[in-house]
């Protein structure tokens, strides 16, 4: 047992050693992302979409030599809570790229701040992270998690509908989602529906809605749930008569499974494969030549977010301690997928968001598509409370 | 809460009773008959459905589509029992859970290296694609109604092969008395190693018919083997007919609890306290009635004949 001790303690010097000497020119950087298990396609797209652009830069951001360490959280707050000390122990990552879901960021968050380890999360963006837990390390390159759901509020609102069902699974992220399209959603909300997590059938709730006569619906459904719902609601042949409004339900990560039944549906998004710039347009073409299928505003983020670090380290001269960090990711300035992108006091994002719908496009493919633009230069609601 | 709703609830109510007891029903075979707890009946039923999103590929045509995956099912099922299950036999509960909770986890996986994590579809046949006005503004998908005629013409098959056949014979026999069987000049592991085969193919089977209106995904069947033990604990484990009557009245049950439980709560209390209770108690019901029916009726509602 105490040679043993012995040992590892020599090893783990060993390490530490060759770690603290590679660390002194080169960014290492650690994905924390869901890859595997039933969400694992969100995943993967924030990983392609960030792949490419550490390609675009020919593995160096900034002109610095870029070691990217992927490890998947298992969507497992324990598994990630302890990949994260590892990423920032004994890998010494100066920067974590992750996660993919709130409720795993809330477990690392603190850990690698403590560490002094820089947090870029590409899409998980809880409320405590944006309003009074708000830390200098912590940045966000996608939204604030109410922010799909509020698009959705604002754009019934302003269409004058009087009478709209929600709908949602009955855990906190469907509360949440409620909260957000209320929050600036203010006419009759004529019944909320809770359903189970993983809920496969919903005919039952269909019948509900079809007997109520609302004017449209709106929905927060992820994943294979929003899957047969979308299915289900096309089939019932509701989709043409009462509106149906998302987050996080119609994507390019569910269109493939649900094509046709979802062409016409409705989603509030920050990002849309047809938004007209330059940046965006140059995304979408290298993502599909890269991989084969269409990006998602998850692939979009990825990209984006390794286009923020190329501009920091830049700006920074390639400067990787984190206070150098910090302040070059503050005010990088990257041609973003989205058009305008800037920092919130509270290092989220400062946007324009879109409904967007989804249709058949000419090459046969099934995408999203901006229509209107619902906010510009959107924060969040939480950014008051945050004292950095 | 009009009757007309009542009417389509009742309607919805019994499809999802009979989308459950084609998954429930292979499940109960294997159980009953060989006395093996087998969790990865729920992959099994994803493969089925992953078969027929693969063949229609191939093919284009549903029918054959269905065949063909059937065929896989049933291949699928025989070697899962040569490699893993067929050791398995005659060992205790906890080794069998063990083992098939591993199966299903390296399962899961392989379906998500092969097939990717996105979902993938099937598609309506075009035969079945039409749909008929339930209530105003509420089309029925035609479709459904196959689902229940598939479910009907399965309940219908495993009874006659159960009770009018030799093989089901064999079948009844072996599960209560396999030395004696055996003893017969009955190769016992042969019979099983079939019962299995079909058990796989009848998962394989719900997963191709649940696919056109569900998700092809990998973990798809995890969810559903809970109901479906659920289905054939309150039916009495081994009891095809208790597994039928115990699918339509938990699909009954579940449906009418997610319709009107919020509203019947809303008598009660406050709209917004009744908006937490209502879908809370909604997802409990069929847990609530399991555990009632154990409580006073240990061997289930129906339990199998001689066991």
């Amino acid at each position: 047992m105490k040679k043993f001790g012995v040992g590892a303690l020599a090893f783990a010097a060993a390490l530490g050693i060759a770690a603290g000497s590679a660390a002194a020119d080169d960014l290492k950087i650690g994905m924390m992302l869901t890859l595997s298990g039933p969400a694992a396609s969100l995943g993967k797209h924030v990983q392609d979409g960030f792949m490419l652009g550490l390609k675009e830069a020919d593995g160096k951001f900034g002109g610095v030599a870029t070691e990217v360490i992927v490890a998947d959280d298992e969507l497992k707050p324990d598994v990630a809570v302890s990949k994260a000390r590892e990423l920032a122990e004994s890998d010494k990552v100066q920067i974590v790229v992750g996660t993919v879901f709130s409720n795993v960021m809330m477990a690392v968050a603190k850990p690698l701040s403590d560490a002094g380890v820089v947090v870029i999360s590409p899409n998980a963006g809880p409320a405590p992270l944006a309003g009074q837990g708000c830390s200098a390390t912590y940045f966000n390159t996608a939204w604030q998690n109410d922010n799909n759901h509020e698009v959705m509020g604002q754009y019934a609102e302003s269409k004058g509908f009087k009478k709209v069902i929600l709908m949602a699974p009955n855990y906190q992220a469907g509360k949440d989602s409620m909260a957000g399209f209320k929050r600036y959603y203010k006419g009759e909300v004529a019944d909320e529906i809770f359903t189970q997590l993983g809920q496969l059938d919903f005919s039952a709730e269909l019948a509900r809605i079809a007997a109520a006569k609302p004017d449209a619906v709106f929905t927060f459904m992820p994943g294979g749930m929003g899957v047969n719902l979308v299915k289900q609601y096309s089939q019932a042949g509701l989709t043409g008569t009462i509106p149906f409004l998302s987050a996080f339900t119609v994507d390019e990560t569910t269109l493939p499974a649900t094509k046709d039944d979802a062409v016409g549906m409705f989603a509030g998004s920050q990002w849309a494969p047809n938004l007209d710039n330059a940046a965006n347009k140059a995304f979408v073409e290298a993502f599909r030549a890269a991989y084969g299928y269409e990006p998602s505003l998850y692939a979009s983020q990825g990209y984006d977010t390794a286009k923020l670090i190329d501009a920091a380290v830049k700006a920074s001269g390639g400067k990787l301690d984190k206070d150098s960090l910090v302040k070059a990711l503050e005010t990088a300035s990257f041609d973003s997928t989205r058009g305008s992108f800037k920092f919130n006091t509270n290092h989220f994002p400062i946007q324009d968001f879109y409904l967007v719908k989804a249709v058949k496009n000419d090459a046969g493919a099934y995408v999203t598509e901006a229509v209107e633009k619902v906010f510009t230069d959107h924060g969040d609601a939480y950014a008051e409370q945050c004292k950095m | 809460m009009s009757l007309m709703l009542m009417a389509v609830q009742s309607l919805n109510g019994l499809q999802l009773g009979i989308l459950l007891f084609l998954i429930a029903a292979g499940l109960t075979l294997v159980f009953g008959v060989m006395d093996f707890i087998n969790l990865a009946h729920g992959v099994q039923y994803m493969a089925g459905a992953y078969f027929a999103v693969t063949a229609w590929l191939l093919t284009g045509n549903f029918m054959i589509a269905v065949i063909l995956a059937l065929a896989a099912s049933l291949a699928f099922g025989l070697l899962l029992q040569w490699l893993v299950f067929r050791h398995l036999m005659g060992r205790d509960h906890l080794d069998q859970v063990l083992a098939t909770f591993g199966v299903i986890l390296t399962l899961n996986e392989a379906a998500r290296m092969i097939w990717g994590p996105s979902p993938l579809s099937l598609p309506i046949p075009e035969a079945l694609s039409g749909s008929i006005v339930l209530m105003p503004g509420l089309l029925y998908p035609v479709y459904r109604i196959g689902i229940i005629a598939a479910g009907l013409a399965v309940a219908l098959l495993l009874w006659l092969l159960i009770a009018r056949t030799r093989v089901g014979m064999l079948v009844r026999a072996g599960a209560t008395h396999a030395p004696i069987v055996a003893a017969l000049g009955i190769n016992i592991d042969r019979l099983f190693a079939m019962v299995f085969g079909f058990g796989a193919m009848l998962a394989g089977f719900a997963g191709m018919m649940a696919a056109p209106i569900l998700a092809v995904e990998p973990s798809m069947g995890d969810n559903l083997l809970i109901l479906a033990f659920v289905v054939i604990v309150i039916g009495g484990i081994g009891s095809v007919r208790g597994a039928f009557l115990a699918a339509l009245i938990i699909g009954f049950v579940d449906t009418m609890g997610r319709s009107f439980a919020t509203d019947l709560m809303k008598l009660f209390l406050s709209p917004s306290a009744a908006n937490d209770v209502g879908p809370a108690l909604a997802s409990m019901l069929i847990y609530i009635l399991m555990a009632v029916v154990l409580f006073f009726r240990p061997a289930g509602l129906f339990p199998a004949r001689g066991t």
